[in-house]
Order: structure tokens, then sequence, then C-alpha cells
């Protein structure tokens, strides 16, 4: 098992007047899973992956993460554990806008300590995985929104994680350029990778085999997608 | 993360806004500039006043006749000459003594041809010279037998000199010092201003039985013998102490002063300077502090605008915490930066203290000195600040939650 949380939440504000952005959650993602995580903002689905790329700390519960318990890392372990094995890929893309393509690619290496020659010619290849050979010296912003999240999946893919974390990578794009970067992502998990991705939208979440239903912070439903079974409670035709 | 890349990164960061570094820079730069133009203009005035000692004679002592007081009536200082020749030639037979030199000066107006001049007459013996250190330019000086003789010669300063005849060669010319006609033997190399703004050169040296005779004695002086102060040198500066001690009690016994005050005073040119080394150091410290405050302003400036640029590059510091960059990366990232931008301030703030230095001296005619070592400390001082005031704003970068960081766009 490649996730494994168990009880795991996160809750903010004093002891007496608590919140729960993620009620106690315990679940699991087999290495190679590509799950869709669903809900309405607010439901906790941002919270739970950000739990889960371990950049938020729980407030109780476990985390195994390829069966270590990451609960008890040190900051400086986290990082590593988050440079090494797991790629981020943001709605707002989150490059780095006096950069170019390529040196945005290459940030993840430069924490690795990768030499230059290296971190070149590794990031020179992701981003041909990504379609955008011939974009690799143009700024983020010279680039359309398409472009830019491909470039982030390229920055994600650099380091040859096993988990790739995608939080709304369609919701700032229109639905031809989405479109793209969802066939890129499925691409991906079809390589292999295990794909987590966040989104409200059901009908780029029914694109995964594996889909979790979010409200409120709880889990309510998690399998397979709804339309193949069409009694589910959960149908929204939205 | 590298060396060389944390450096790129700092780099890319300070030439990404350029107003804003330039503006940061000038803090910086004015803060070291000012320390280092201030500790050049102190250390100038302490080196001046170093050489004054020297040049005055680090081993010369001036006897000077004190306030007295006899049978319960009291004397203001050099009221009375209380001092002769002869405890001038007892002075110089002691054995810490080397030289001593009794002198009697008065100003008086000089006639040279067409010109008059009012200045300093000093009737002295050649021992003087040597006291002082101070050699002849041209012609000669007293002659021993010119000094018992009571000759009508003079040894005159540059300044006097110039005053009387211009450019024309004063050896052999005849001045009138109170109508009394002289011949110049001697002109004294120049010696400029002592530490008490008088001009040296502008004086007039004649043997001291001339001038008790025929000048400033008069013939209706009570006490031909007496000398307006005795100028004497020890053996050596390391001697000054026990010299001084030798003076004093040969002059309480000659002037049967056992059991009353003293009525001589013993000064050295070191302790004369004492008083102005001391306040000299103290307008020094002040400039130094000064400059120090305006180095700490400089260094807050970095502070603010790194915590500015924190709170800017949030969203940047959240993204390279989630791929990877580990707390204490982002720490040395902005340590980094604050560094060099002192660094660099550092460096301009140097070139500039210097040339502010430079500018003192050619304006202002002040003594500057620039020591490389206070070169060394100010850029040293500069980067330390940088450590002292870009901490904070780094650890703050480094202690951002990553989810924190990220949302906040």
């Amino acid at each position: 098992m490649l996730i494994s949380a168990r009880e795991l939440s996160r809750r903010y504000g004093s002891a007496e007047l608590k919140f729960f952005a993620l009620e106690p959650t315990s679940l699991e993602i087999e290495a190679g899973a590509f799950v869709a995580v669903v809900g309405a903002s607010g439901s906790g689905k941002s919270t739970l992956m950000h739990l889960l790329g371990l950049l938020d700390q729980p407030s109780s519960g476990r985390l195994f993460f390829d069966g270590r318990d990451t609960t008890a890392l040190g900051p400086d372990a986290a990082a590593h554990l988050r440079n090494r094995r797991i790629g981020f890929i943001f709605q707002q893309y989150h490059l780095l806008p006096r950069m170019t393509a390529l040196r945005n690619v290459e940030l993840p290496m430069v924490y690795a300590r990768e030499s230059s020659r290296n971190r070149r010619r590794r990031a020179e290849a992701a981003l041909e995985a990504v379609g955008l050979s011939a974009r690799i010296d143009s700024l983020p912003t010279s680039l359309s929104g398409g472009e830019q999240q491909r470039v982030a999946i390229a920055r994600a893919l650099v380091m040859d994680p096993v988990l790739l974390l995608a939080d709304e990578p369609t919701g700032a794009l229109d639905s031809k350029s989405g479109e793209g970067i969802l066939g890129l992502i499925e691409a991906l998990h079809r390589q292999g990778r295990t794909v987590v991705m966040v989104t409200h939208d059901e009908k780029i979440a029914a694109r995964a085999p594996r889909i979790i239903h979010m409200r409120d912070g709880s889990v309510t439903s998690d399998g397979a997608p709804v339309r193949q079974v069409p009694s589910s409670p959960e149908v929204v035709t939205s | 993360m590298r060396l060389v890349d944390m450096l790129r990164v700092a780099a890319q960061a300070l030439v990404e806004n350029p107003v804003r570094t330039l503006l940061t820079l000038l803090g910086v730069v004015i803060g070291v500039a000012c320390v280092v133009s201030m500790a050049a203009i102190g250390a100038g005035a302490q080196q001046r006043i170093t050489e004054e000692i020297g040049s005055f004679g680090a081993n010369v002592l001036i006897v000077n006749p004190g306030a007295t007081n006899k049978d319960g009536v009291s004397s203001a200082s050099g009221a009375r000459k209380s001092l002769t020749e002869a405890d001038a030639r007892a002075i110089g037979e002691l054995d810490t003594i080397r030289y001593a030199a009794p002198s009697d000066f008065g100003t008086v107006q000089i006639v040279a041809k067409d010109r008059n001049w009012s200045t300093t007459v000093n009737g002295t013996t050649t021992k003087h010279f040597a006291i002082r250190q101070w050699t002849i330019a041209s012609g000669r000086v007293f002659s021993g037998e010119e000094e018992t003789s009571a000759a009508k010669v003079a040894v005159i300063g540059a300044t006097a000199a110039e005053r009387l005849f211009g450019t024309d060669d004063p050896i052999g010319q005849i001045v009138r010092i109170l109508n009394t006609p002289f011949t110049v033997i001697g002109v004294m190399v120049p010696k400029g201003v002592s530490f008490d703004g008088q001009n040296q050169d502008d004086v007039v040296f004649v043997p001291i039985s001339a001038a008790a005779v025929r000048l400033i004695g008069g013939a209706n002086s009570v006490n031909h013998d007496a000398v307006a102060y005795i100028l004497a040198s020890a053996r050596s500066s390391d001697w000054m102490r026990y010299a001084v001690d030798d003076v004093k009690a040969l002059l309480r016994q000659r002037h049967d002063r056992e059991t009353r005050d003293d009525d001589f005073t013993v000064t050295t040119a070191s302790a004369a300077l004492a008083a102005q080394e001391s306040s000299t150091r103290t307008v020094a410290l002040l400039l130094g502090s000064v400059a120090l405050f305006s180095l700490i302003v400089g260094g807050i400036s970095i502070m603010n605008i790194m915590l500015v640029c924190v709170t800017e590059r949030t969203p940047e510091i959240g993204l390279r915490l989630a791929i990877g960059a580990r707390p204490r990366d982002i720490e040395r990232q902005f340590l980094i930066e604050a560094v060099a931008l002192s660094a660099i301030g550092g460096v301009f703030g140097v070139v500039l203290g210097v040339i502010a230095a430079v500018l003192v001296t050619r304006v202002l005619g002040w003594p500057v000195f620039i020591a490389p070592e206070m070169i060394a400390v100010s850029v040293g001082l500069a980067a330390a600040f940088g450590v002292a005031f870009g901490w904070y704003p780094a650890r703050r970068a480094a202690a951002l939650q990553p989810v924190e960081a990220l949302r906040s766009r």
C-alpha cells in the first residue's frame, strides 16, 4: 500500500471551538492507483490532499507513506520525501514568474543537489514528455494557461516521483486545454504512476477508476465511478 | 541546495527589482562610507598628534616659572622670573639630561632695510636647536664665542625671513632690533605650526647674553640672569620620568623650596598633548559612533526590505517548500540575499568613504589616515550587519508552513 491513512484529521480553532477541516478519516491508496477526490469547496478535499502531500501536519491520526509513518517526520525529512517521491500539480500552476520554463522545471533538482548538466538534461526530457520542447526558454507569462500547466506537470515529473498530487489541475483552464491536461495525467497514470486528483467537477472525477466523495470534512463514498452504479445516492447531475 | 545555486537565486532576486536593491544598498553604502571616512578623520587627527609629539621631541621638557607664594603674597605664573641661566646650566649637568637651554623672549618690532615686522625675539643658546631637533637651512648658528660675548648676531625662522627679506638671501643682512643692529647669520628650516597653533617659524633667535644685555632684560631689570623658560631634553624618551623628577628635585634645592610650594612647573610635550589627545579621541569616538548608528540604520533598512520580500514572496516560498526545499534552504536563501546586499553596500561604501576622506583632506585640509585594516573591518562589519539584520526575516521565511505559504496569493 503506497498510502495508508489511519484516523487522519485536521482541526482548526481553539480547544472549545473546534472545527474539523477533515474529520478522522481512514483510507488506503495502492501503488499505481488513479484516485479522484471530489467535493464542493470546504468539503475537506484540499485539506486531505495537503496532508497526503506532507504540506500540512495532521491534528491526529497517522499517515503511512510506502509503509513509513510520516507523522513524526521532521521538516527536513518531509522535504526530502516531497522532493523525491511526490510531485505536485496546482490549479494556479505556481510557476516562478522570472524563470524560464526550463529553470522552473529544474527547480526540484536544485534542492536535490543535482549537477547543472544533469538538471538541464532531465528538465529538457521532462518538457519534451509534456510536449513543450519548443518553449523551454519561454517565461511563464508568455505561455498560455495550458502550456503553463504543462510546465508545472513537467516540474512535478522531473524527479520521477511515485505519487502525483493534482489539485484542480484543470480548474483555471478552458475545456479544450483542460482536456489536454487530463489526457496527460491519464497517460502518466498508464505509465504506472499513482495519481490523486482533487476536483469539484464530477465529470472530470469520472475519468478516474476510483472516486472519493467528500462533504463537510468527511468521506461520504469511496469506490468506482457513480455512473457505473446508477442506484448510488451520490448521483449528482449538476 | 548548493551554494552556487543559492548565490544565483540571491543574485536573481536582487536584479529582479533594481530600484529596491539600489535603495537598500544606499543605506548600507552611506553607513559604511560614514564609518570609513570618520575612522580616517579620527585616525588622521591621532596620527597628527603623534607626529606633533615626535616633532616637538618626545624627550623634551619645558621648565616654566610657576605661580609663587612669597611671604603670603601670591603671584600669577610667570609674573616673577624665578628661573635663571644658572638653573639652566645646573639642569644641563644632570645625568638624566642631555641638553638644557635657557630662553628669554619678547615681541618686538624688527626693521630690515625698507621692511619691518613684529615678531618674537628669543634669546637662547645653540642647545635650543639641538633640543628641538631643529636644523639650520642656510648659514650657521651661534658660535660659543658669540654666545659668551653677547655678539649681535641673529638666526631667523623661515616666516620671519620671508617677512623681512622677501625672496632676498637674509644671510649677512642687518636687522635692527630695538634700534640695535644685528647681523643675520643663519636661517632655520621651516618647522610649521605647533600643537598649540603657533607658527614656530615666525621667530628671531639671538644669543641669550645679547638678549639680556641689549634687548629684553634691559638696564632697569632687577635680575639680568632671569630667564622666561628653560628647555631641556632627557637622554632618551625612556629617561623622561627620571629626568622630570631630577629637574624638580634640583630646582627645589636651588630655590630652597623644600618646605614650600614649587615656584616652577615642568611640562613635557606628551603631557601637554595628552589633554588634546584625549579630546581628539573623544571626538573620534563620537564621530565613529554616529557613523555606527548610520550603519545600524542601514542594517534596519535591509531588515525592513527583507521582511517585505518574505511577505511578497510567500507563495514562492510555499512552492519551493512543496517541491522539496528544506526550511534551512529557505533561511539560507534569504540570509545570503541580505548578506550580499550588505557586502555589496560595504564595498561601495568603502569606495565612497575613501573618496569622502580624500575630499576632506583637499577641501578642509584635515589630516586623514585610511588604515587598510579599517577597510577590512568596515566591510566585515557590513556583512555582519547583513547576517544580524537578515537573520530575523530569514527565520520568518523558514518558519512558514508550506500549505499556508501556498495559499497566500
